[in-house]
């Protein structure tokens, strides 16, 4: 198998230095400014000092640790129905596939808030959904944690589809047909020969589907409220922090970065170390 | 064909964002110029009608306004942005401001006070704070003005009253009744009679512990200083005050 060579080839010598093409190398340089000059400007502005009494506070604690278990499940759940819904995009054979394709971004393009509004109308305690919940089993899922994990998964669940269609139409289907034409059922060669084959793309569908979870706001706010402990996460704490006290603010939202780039490059040491 | 004057509309609309963000111009000598007032959220109708107003009686001025939250508000002006006037929705955001040496002298020229919205024909029969007990309600953070407001009540009453959502603005905490996924809000009397006849408001005696004042000052960099000054008194006298009554607020 080819992704099999590619990962036993000796990495280094194939990346001998190269001269980068000037072309290249100040746009791109030009872009990281870009991109890095915003956090520079926060981490100017950091009243430092006050980061370990921010840190002890317990509303905080309470703001990050829901962020990180609403955005590690609304991630599982991108993975659970994301993965499927790429492999059709991809592989399927159907009318109305690239309208299909076009509505699955639709929540990319949308202004979060008119998402949260949205996903009220269907599970509100009018919505479709959510109205023959609330009389039939009185569940409301607004104020909730699972509507913040809802609203997350609306939002983040696209990033991961267009990365794992990106990553199956990519790969070479010759090697399915191969293990097909060896008897290996569906099942069978989606498990052991389409999933290794895309992994990459599923990983970093994932980490832009997780990172995007992590910073949701709108949607979050308007659809599942702002409760401290239970629906407040970090960015919405950060948000009503920014009401009165911008430094705090600025605090907060360091902290949230600091755990996120944590949490994601300790997974690309254990992912990367594990393949070597 | 059809793109011409869509190209034309962007072109001007550009321009105009162009030119609110250089601010508010000098006057000319034919005595045109462009007043920039930054102002409260909750102030956007009233003060529309009475910029319109003051541009009817003074020849050859616009008046600009730029209209977010009074802390948003207060950011931009200490931060530098030309402004001539402030009108802030509580104190604590004018002070800002005047302690950062941008606002001089502000004025108290409306208060507000919290009520409590419900579905138009009050299904649930509320009268007072102890009604919302028993039913879901939905009320601003303490952060922002009108959480304080609503905590400061809600002590007042001597209840433990808890909401199910602390909203991050009074128009949030308002939709969330509108769209019917709470029972009851507390918010400003203002908003309740902005969203025309969608809600009731329900007055009740404990919101007179936490009535909102809006100061409202000329800044000390207003490009328009003598401008700023005549359109801070004309909001002050009995024209703007008839406008700003009918939206729901009280005299000072």
């Amino acid at each position: 198998m080819p992704a099999k060579q590619t990962r036993q080839r000796p990495p280094r010598r194939t990346r001998r230095r190269r001269r980068i093409p000037a072309a290249l190398l100040v746009p791109a340089v030009a872009g990281l400014a870009f991109l890095i000059l915003p956090l520079a400007g926060l981490l100017a502005r950091a009243p430092w000092t006050e980061l370990p009494s921010r840190l002890a506070e317990p509303d905080i604690l309470a703001a990050l640790r829901l962020s990180l278990i609403t955005a590690t499940a609304a991630t599982a759940l991108s993975l659970l129905f994301g993965v499927p819904i790429a492999w059709l995009l991809a592989r399927g054979d159907f009318p109305g596939r690239g309208l299909l394709r076009a509505l699955v971004t639709v929540p990319l393009v949308l202004p979060p808030v008119v998402g949260g509004v949205a996903l009220l109308l269907v599970f509100g305690r009018n919505g479709i959904i959510g109205a023959w919940l609330y009389e039939r089993f009185d569940i409301t899922i607004p104020f909730t944690t699972t509507a913040v994990i809802l609203a997350m998964t609306f939002v983040s669940m696209p990033f991961l589809i267009v990365s794992v269609e990106g990553a199956l139409r990519g790969a070479d289907a010759r090697f399915e047909e191969a293990a097909a034409t060896l008897g290996a059922g569906r099942w069978t060669v989606f498990t052991h020969v389409t999933l290794p084959m895309i992994a990459p793309g599923v990983l970093a569908g994932a980490v832009l589907c997780w990172a995007r979870a992590l910073g949701e706001f709108g949607a979050t706010i308007t659809f599942a409220g702002n409760f401290p402990g239970r629906t407040q996460t970090m960015p919405l704490a950060v948000y009503l922090a920014l009401q009165s006290d911008l430094e705090a603010a600025i605090v907060l939202s360091l902290i949230l970065l600091a755990v996120s780039v944590a949490v994601l490059a300790s997974l690309r040491d254990r992912w990367t170390g594990a393949v070597a | 064909m059809r793109a011409k004057p869509v190209l034309a509309t962007a072109a001007a609309a550009l321009a105009l964002a162009t030119f609110t963000a250089c601010g508010g111009d000098t006057a000319t000598d034919d005595g045109a110029a462009t007043l920039t007032v930054f102002a409260a959220a909750s102030l956007t109708e009233s003060f529309t009608e009475i910029g319109d107003r003051f541009e009817s009686e003074h020849d050859g001025v616009t008046v600009e306004f730029n209209f977010a939250g009074s802390s948003d508000l207060a950011a931009q002006i200490t931060e530098g942005a030309p402004a001539d006037v402030f009108a802030s929705a509580d104190q604590k955001n004018m002070d800002k401001a005047v302690e950062a040496g941008a606002a001089d002298d502000p004025q108290t020229f409306a208060l507000n006070q919290l009520v409590i919205a419900v579905p138009e024909g009050d299904p649930d029969g509320v009268t007072g704070l102890a009604d919302l007990a028993s039913l879901t309600f939905a009320a601003c953070a303490p952060e922002v003005p009108c959480g304080a407001a609503a905590q400061t009540a809600i002590d007042a009453s001597g209840t433990d009253l808890t909401p199910v959502t602390y909203e991050a603005d009074v128009k949030a905490t308002l939709q969330k009744l509108t769209l019917g996924e709470v029972d009851a809000a507390l918010v400003y009397r203002t908003d309740a009679i902005a969203a025309d006849g969608d809600v009731d408001a329900v007055e009740f005696p404990e919101s007179a512990e936490a009535v909102n004042a809006y100061p409202i000052a000329a800044l000390t960099d207003a490009p328009n200083a003598d401008l700023a000054a005549d359109f801070t008194a004309f909001v002050l006298a009995d024209d703007a005050q008839a406008i700003l009554g009918a939206a729901g607020f009280q005299q000072p």
